[in-house]
């Protein structure tokens, strides 16, 4: 009971800290700090998104980055070839992401476990492919540029006014996906993902859950790829490859999956690496290889585990 | 009629490429059951350190034997020290070759300053050959030979000897393998080791046939990885299969809608997964 009372603490403390590194400080800080927060606030959406599928689902799909790159094209390419604000692309945004989700999940859950993690990146590689070589819809190896950031019902292009609309955006998804996990719906994932067998037997339509899931997931993502199309001005092949793929599946890993928070935390800490570190050395790649490499060899449950790690070995050591 | 057959012959050679891959990836598929990512770091660099090898040898054999053998070791060094502790750990393992990958790459940017190069081939594979009134490239001849006999190799070490009986226990079940006696470590290091060689191999042929440039990892990396998923996870078979399978697509659409070639991949691969999930010759014990 003391425990829970510390972590509900904690997560007050952290909410607080959210709050003021989201909504607080902005005003005073650097635009381009500003504009790192509003970009991981993006990562971040798609991140929790994916921890839909690989925290509570256990369906650890690597063509995440597909979905958001879907997205982004869709939003880029009616925004320049036909002057569509951003309400009116978010909804198709949302649907071609889904959709290309719904023809993938049809054949990725015929497969599991790391069957289901190919699938799932060879497809991701396959839209990558597409907007790589498909030059005169997508613009190939140059990408888009020339994104206008109309049609908000907002005059949005100033970095902290876009910073607040996405902050805003961010707030309601995150909220949403706090709210599917929390209802029955994500309940029966969590069932799923501890014993799919028992769900079934109790009734469940197991493929049917993890389906939507799959979908609902996608959707998401396809949201950040269409706010990021905005916040960018410009999306490239860059944005779909395979670094993308594995960097949100980064982001979920290292922050602590099946957490929400987690991987939001994993999007602050990529971007911000990413960007800070670019200022100081070419060797970028060398210090994400390292992240990779030690996420994987030292943090199984991600940041957000590591104190559970901790008292575990603790426990080990004074059993022996 | 003359496109058809030239355009099937760059596929077929294409496709020896493609199987020297994939053959790789899908035995280490099939022992350590991990999605190995870094596959496309050690064609990378095969590719590279043929080139440098040939070209400061000015021995093209030498380049070929050096780059396998040293990415051999690469991988080695790989799997002893950064693999082998994640073992059963999918996800883990994933994250790591990851790393792994880009590691490489930052290396390889570092040594090579970021440039490509292309491997001039001997002489003689720059040949052309005429049969029948038609063409054909020497060096797209020797891809294929290559490839048929690196088939052959495989296919009778792993079938009649009784290392591939070893190897074939450790892929049907781990834990049973290990039991009779067989060490299991020894066999994932040393498929690991045969992976990247035969990747290094396709890398210094690549970098013959076209070039070798820092991105190439990831460009052929989805193509191994559909030749793998279409022809069965851990089956020789049906790597072979799976590599004529994207070698006729990818060069077809290549050469009718170049702008959708990649794309054309996906098709295949909804296709026969919604007829048999686990690939052509893939097993049931997934």
């Amino acid at each position: 009971m003391k425990v829970q009372n510390k972590s509900f603490r904690l997560a007050w403390v952290g909410l607080a800290a959210a709050a003021l590194v989201i909504l607080v400080l902005p005003p005073v800080l650097p635009p381009f700090y500003v504009s790192l927060i509003t970009l991981a606030l993006i990562y971040g959406l798609v991140a929790t998104s994916l921890d839909i599928l690989i925290g509570y689902t256990m369906m650890p799909s690597l063509g995440h980055g597909a979905y958001f790159a879907l997205g982004a094209y869709t939003a880029a390419i009616m925004n320049t070839k036909l002057a569509a604000g951003f309400w009116a692309t978010l909804p198709v945004s949302i649907l071609i992401a889904g959709c290309f989700a719904a023809v993938l999940g049809l054949v990725a859950m015929r497969a599991a476990g790391v069957y289901f993690l190919m699938i799932t990146l060879a497809a991701a590689m396959c839209v990558w492919g597409l907007v790589d070589q498909w030059v005169d819809f997508t613009g190939g190896e140059n990408g888009m540029s020339g994104i206008t950031r109309i049609g908000f019902g907002l005059d949005l292009n100033g970095t902290l006014s876009f910073h607040y609309f996405t902050s805003a955006f961010y707030i309601v998804c995150v909220g949403l996906i706090y709210l599917i996990i929390k209802s029955p719906f994500g309940r029966t994932l969590v069932g799923i993902r501890d014993s799919a067998s028992r769900m079934q037997v109790l009734g469940y339509n197991v493929w049917l859950h993890k389906y939507m899931a799959f979908i609902i997931a996608a959707m998401f993502a396809g949201m950040g790829g269409c706010l990021y199309a905005y916040f960018n001005k410009f999306v490239g092949p860059d944005d779909a490859d395979l670094a993308q793929c594995m960097e949100f599946f980064l982001m979920v890993s290292m922050g602590g999956q099946g957490t929400l928070i987690g991987p939001n935390i994993g999007a602050f800490i990529i971007v911000f690496l990413k960007n800070l570190a670019s200022i100081y050395t070419d060797r970028w790649v060398m210090i994400l290889a390292a992240i990779y490499i030690l996420a994987a060899r030292f943090a199984p449950k991600g940041i957000l585990g590591l104190p559970e790690q901790l008292r575990e070995k603790k426990k080990a050591e004074a059993g022996k | 009629m003359d496109f058809w057959i030239n355009q099937s012959f760059n596929a077929i050679s294409y496709a020896g490429l493609l199987f020297l891959l994939g053959g790789g990836m899908t035995l280490i598929f099939g022992v350590m059951k991990i999605v190995n990512i870094a596959h496309g770091g050690f064609y990378l660099i095969g590719g590279y350190t043929g080139y440098f090898i040939a070209s400061t040898t000015g021995n093209f054999y030498l380049g070929i034997v050096g780059a396998c053998v040293g990415c051999a070791l690469v991988g080695m060094i790989f799997e002893r020290w950064l693999l082998r502790e994640l073992s059963g750990q999918m996800l883990r393992q994933m994250l790591m070759t990851m790393g792994i990958t880009l590691l490489i790459q930052d290396i390889i940017v570092i040594i090579s300053g970021g440039y490509s190069y292309t491997l001039e081939p001997p002489e003689w594979c720059m040949d052309v050959l005429e049969i029948g009134g038609y063409y054909f490239y020497v060096l797209r001849i020797l891809m294929i030979a290559a490839a048929v006999a690196v088939y052959i190799l495989l296919w009778f070490v792993m079938e009649k000897t009784k290392v591939g009986a070893m190897i074939r226990a450790t892929v049907d079940n781990k834990d049973v393998a290990q039991t009779v006696g067989i060490n299991v470590q020894l066999v994932s290091m040393g498929i690991f080791c045969l992976g990247a060689f035969l990747a290094a191999f396709a890398g210094v042929i690549g970098s013959a046939f076209t070039e070798i440039s820092p991105g190439m990892d990831f460009e052929v990396l989805p193509l191994a990885f559909v030749v793998v998923i279409l022809g069965g996870m851990g089956s020789l078979k049906g790597a072979a299969v799976g590599a004529l399978i994207v070698g006729f697509i990818d060069n077809f659409a290549r050469a009718i809608f170049p702008e959708l070639a990649y794309f054309s991949l996906f098709f295949p691969m909804v296709v026969i997964l919604s007829i048999k999930p686990t690939g052509l010759f893939g097993r049931e014990w997934l």
